[in-house]
């Protein structure tokens, strides 16, 4: 590229790099704010004290973490949401996206179950009527209303579906005049050279899942069974209450919760995002949002 | 090669076929199954917008009342109320949701360094993955009267602020924190776009004399707009959807006059208050409007740039 070095073109970086650093710098800050909090003492927390750097440093709340037995609960009913979920999208994604990858003269009924599945993406009943099914069908209280409803991602079956179009034809025709049936072919030819789009895929399914909170709200009523991002929502009703109170009375509720501990809850929270964030990364924007782009 | 894969699969014994295409149908069929019990039964569940509903005596048993909870629906001023705040914060979300991915990408295509570029995006990215449970908790410590935000306008000289005890205030951190979360992944579409400038271009525009000003002007910004455009039209879809996972965590009855959206008014009218038919029937009334946004908007997208999802 031609160099110039006019000073309106310095201006134009100077311009750009500070925007841009300012930007990342407002994703960060907030991070590191409640990592402070959660690291610094409680009535250091408690009484704003604390920005970026904590104050009388202090492990207290996450000492008082271990002590959650709630907490614990709540993790473990998380670790096995994510493992049953994750392998139910899994499954469901990948024997979807195969039959319907195939052309319409070895799979003449696919444009059939094509529309099904666009018919189930453009219609929702809403909250309510799926409320009243979960409670007729008798899931209430179980792990399988939180993983059953989303168990099919309609819309990571497309995805999958056209990644594996992009799949080289001699790939297929060889595994065919090897002998392979389709479902050899699918799990020996298309699995393994898809495997970039896959794992994408279960990252995103399986982050969706421990992210989820709202159907722990309303599908699980006994405590000990809820996850882990539910019981932090039930602490952010706390907080919510907490940010139209006057000082007297947050100086009560600091007695009894604490800034530094929920601090600590929502790092904590957040840490196994954080771990599976950089594999995640790696992959997304090649393998997802180029290929979704393209068509 | 058409040809020849027409061949070697047209010689393929008939038998083999069919049993191929049970194979097919056999793996489609626990997933229909699964998808028929979870979007299609919630369907027919919508026709208790037109009964008064009680669960005790189920859909059969209980009283059909024709349009009666839609006509007692659109005479509550609180619908009207609902309406107006989802239009608004999400129309405000969207325009904003647009503008600053698109800066964001233009201005991170100025940066040289490809090893700060990569820092970069991997911090703007982040908060994307994480939950509104997660992100409303730390934003609401940090907005309370207590909070880190109040301290520093202390230091200042100035009365602390009650952020979400005042409606506009609510408003306005509800539509910036949305911004916030979002940008980095938005900004993504254009990054890609932007790979596929043919450098060539910002050469022949800098021998003509073009500042580096002038090169975003006419290279860069022309090159992004069929994607500003697929993005807005695409967008249009979602103008009832005002962001419930967010609002939900950060709301409070103080500001429901600004913040309030469909989605959480059929949730406490259906799930709090047990007004089944009533938050059905608002419910039913959002996905037909949104049906309709949607089909309308993959048209519009088709006809301007092209883009088919299926």
């Amino acid at each position: 590229m031609v160099k110039s070095n006019s000073s309106g073109d310095r201006m134009v970086k100077i311009v750009s790099y500070t925007v841009v650093t300012v930007l990342m710098l407002s994703c960060l800050l907030p991070l590191i704010h409640t990592l402070a909090l959660s690291l610094s003492d409680k009535s250091a927390a408690a009484s704003g004290m604390v920005t970026l750097w904590p104050v009388r440093p202090s492990n207290s709340a996450y000492k008082a973490i271990l002590g959650d037995k709630q907490f614990f609960l709540s993790f473990k009913n998380s670790i096995v949401r994510i493992l049953l979920g994750g392998a139910l999208n899994i499954f469901f994604t990948v024997t979807m996206a195969f039959p319907l990858s195939r052309s319409k003269r070895l799979f003449p009924q696919r444009n059939i179950y094509m529309w099904f599945l666009i018919f189930t993406m453009l219609f929702s009943g809403g909250i309510i009527p799926m409320y009243l099914l979960i409670y007729r069908l008798k899931l209430m209280d179980s792990i399988w209303a939180l993983v059953l409803p989303s168990a099919v991602p309609v819309y990571n079956v497309i995805l999958l579906m056209n990644y594996f179009r992009g799949v080289p034809r001699e790939l297929d025709e060889a595994a065919r005049l090897d002998g392979a049936g389709p479902l050899r072919t699918m799990l020996q030819v298309f699995v393994p050279v898809s495997m970039p789009c896959i794992a994408t895929i279960t990252l995103f399914s399986i982050v969706g899942h421990w992210n989820a909170f709202f159907d722990g709200a309303i599908y699980i009523n006994t405590q000990a069974k809820v996850p882990l991002q539910t019981y932090i929502q039930q602490l952010v009703v706390d907080m919510r209450a907490s940010s139209v109170m006057s000082k007297e009375e947050l100086a009560m509720l600091a007695e009894i919760s604490g800034k530094s501990f929920n601090a600590a809850k929502v790092i904590v929270t957040m840490l196994p995002v954080l771990l599976v964030y950089p594999f995640l990364q790696k992959y997304f924007v090649h393998g997802i949002v180029l290929g979704s782009v393209k068509g | 090669m058409m040809t020849n894969s027409n061949r070697s699969s047209g010689s393929l014994p008939k038998k083999r076929s069919n049993s191929e295409r049970l194979t097919y149908n056999l793996l489609m069929w626990p997933g229909v199954i699964l998808l028929f019990i979870f979007s299609i039964v919630p369907l027919f569940g919508l026709v208790i917008a037109f009964q008064n509903y009680i669960p005790a005596k189920g859909i059969a048993g209980s009283e059909w009342v024709g349009l009666d909870n839609f006509i007692l629906i659109f005479s509550l001023p609180d619908s009207w109320r609902v309406l107006g705040n989802t239009l608004y914060i999400a129309i405000a979300k969207m325009s904003i949701g647009i503008v600053v991915p698109l800066i964001f990408a233009i201005m991170l295509n100025e940066v040289s360094s490809k090893r700060y570029k990569q820092v970069v995006q991997t911090v703007v990215y982040m908060p994307y993955f994480l939950s509104w449970v997660i992100l409303g908790g730390i934003f609401l410590s940090m907005l309370s009267i207590d909070g880190v935000i109040n301290r520093i306008i202390e230091m200042l000289g100035e009365e602390p602020v009650m952020f979400m005890a005042d409606g506009k205030w609510a408003r306005a951190i509800i539509i910036l924190t949305d911004c916030w979360k979002n940008f980095g992944y938005g900004a993504i579409i254009y990054l890609a776009a932007l790979t596929s400038i043919d450098l060539d271009l910002y050469e022949a525009a800098a021998i003509d004399g073009a500042s580096r000003f002038r090169q975003i002007l006419h290279v860069t910004v022309p090159a992004l707009v069929p994607t500003v455009v697929l993005v807005a039209t695409l967008n249009l879809g979602g103008v009832l959807n005002a962001g419930f996972d967010q609002i939900y965590n950060m709301y409070n009855p103080l500001v429901y006059d600004t913040i309030d959206i469909i989605d959480t008014f059929v949730y406490r009218m259906g799930l709090v208050d047990m007004q089944f038919s009533l938050g059905t029937a608002v419910g039913l009334f959002k996905s037909v409007v949104s049906f309709v946004l949607i089909v309308l908007s993959y048209v519009l997208a088709k006809k301007f740039t092209g883009y088919r999802i299926f």
